[in-house]
């Protein structure tokens, strides 16, 4: 192999799949309009600037910061709604866990109203709910947090979209040419194939990759359902003559 | 299933919408408290001279793009990446400024070093896949003619959008870097 093919003994990312991510501009989301560079991306292959990235420990975070119910609270009491577990597991591309990676995830209450100041939706804000949280993946990659289900909410888009239920992710994965952010819908919304944001991807299949599932086993009784959300990372190319104690 | 090349699909992108400040710089949105802290806020750790920065987002009509979250990743002074990240929300103005060091040189794909460089990455409302770009420096004029990256970027016209421009504010190099995200001028995005 050339040079070129390798950088040291880390294998270079899998190509990122532009037609399985949405395109810059999304005519149906307005707000891309202006907002999507119309020339080509230029094609880099990664260089050490892009295969390392941040790494994030345990001290990088908070007692709380895995549980939105309480991470706010203001007088000691909890937000209100329905209550939930979060979890999945953060993969690669061929399927090996990501270990020890930062996940950050943030949403509206459970009305559907995020404390933003420029949030203008009625719904009313909950003293005790922040909207924002974070979680180191484990061994074997998973993550998992407490939070109440968010409301959908209005935006202006077309004058009156809705958007369904959701939850936003930032994941940082181990190289900086991995990173990602995301959106999570609930299975069974029908909202999501009407929401001009989930539908900027143009494969329903790839869609349904942001759809977590509702986890009847893993619901904790008398308190909290369980949703399961899995997210996958870009891979990376094997290197098979060269000896790597993790394998391929 | 077996034999499947590669196993898994990535995970498909999503704007980071309009709200991006909840969950990356919640104190500017009044989330503070004892468990909640802005991650990558304040000055960039790292060995060697410290600078600023900076610069202005705008979009395709030439407004700021005021609702922006800017990271940032690089190598300190040695060429080494070790903890230089940060981010920062685009100010009213659509302005992003970091205080950071200078970095030192890595070695490209060719195996010859790189010019010095920042790595940036960019998201907002209306970014639907998070834009990578560069920040090299005006006053590495030597190192940027043999730069790998720079180099693959065809017209000269197109490498200025990477190029800051030096100055000094109050004893300190400033290096400014306007960011178009469409149109005239257009910034190169980069497929890493």
């Amino acid at each position: 192999m050339s040079k070129l093919d390798l950088y040291g003994t880390e294998g270079l990312l899998y190509p990122r799949d532009r037609a399985w991510h949405p395109p810059a501009d999304t005519p149906g989301y307005k707000s891309t309009t202006l907002r999507a560079p119309k020339q080509a991306l230029l094609s880099l292959g990664a260089t050490k600037s892009e295969m390392s990235g941040p790494t994030f420990g345990h001290n990088s975070l908070q007692p709380l910061d895995n549980d939105l119910i309480r991470n706010f609270s203001q007088d000691g009491g909890e937000a209100v709604g329905q209550r939930l577990i979060v979890y999945g597991q953060v993969l690669d591309e061929n399927a090996r866990p990501v270990r020890g990676t930062l996940v950050e995830f943030w949403q509206a209450n459970a009305g559907g109203r995020y404390r933003h100041k420029r949030e203008g939706y009625q719904a009313v804000l909950d003293p005790n709910f922040g909207g924002c949280g974070r979680a180191i993946t484990d061994d074997n990659g998973y993550y998992h947090f407490r939070t109440i289900k968010p409301g959908a909410y209005p935006w202006p888009n077309t004058g009156n979209d809705w958007r369904p239920a959701h939850i936003h992710f930032s994941v940082f994965g181990h190289a900086f040419a991995q990173r990602l952010i995301t959106q999570m819908y609930f299975e069974g919304d029908p909202m999501i194939w009407q929401d001009p944001i989930a539908l900027s991807i143009a494969d329903p299949a790839a869609v349904e990759q942001l759809i977590a599932r509702l986890d009847r086993h893993n619901t904790t009784p008398m308190d909290a359902l369980a949703y399961r959300f899995d997210i996958v990372l870009r891979g990376r190319r094997s290197t098979m003559f060269e000896n790597r104690p993790e394998g391929n | 299933m077996l034999n499947q090349l590669p196993p898994l699909k990535e995970t498909p992108s999503q704007t980071a919408g309009p709200y991006v400040h909840i969950g990356m710089t919640p104190s500017l949105e009044g989330i503070t408290g004892p468990n909640v802290r802005d991650l990558g806020a304040g000055p960039v750790p790292g060995n060697g001279p410290r600078i600023t920065a900076t610069g202005c987002i705008t979009d395709g009509s030439g407004a700021p793009v005021i609702d922006a979250v800017v990271e940032l990743w690089q190598a300190d002074a040695d060429g080494n990446h070790t903890a230089a990240w940060a981010r920062i929300a685009c100010d009213g103005t659509g302005r992003f400024s970091f205080d950071t060091v200078k970095p030192g040189r890595v070695a490209g794909p060719d195996g010859k070093l790189m010019a010095p460089h920042l790595t940036l990455w960019i998201v907002a409302r209306g970014i639907n896949v998070g834009l990578h770009t560069r920040l090299y420096f005006g006053d590495e004029a030597e190192a940027n003619q043999s730069d790998f990256v720079l180099n693959r970027v065809m017209d000269p016209r197109r490498r200025q959008t990477l190029i800051a421009t030096p100055s000094v504010a109050d004893g300190k190099p400033v290096y400014t870097l306007d960011i178009r995200l469409q149109g005239e001028g257009e910034t190169v995005f980069f497929d890493i």
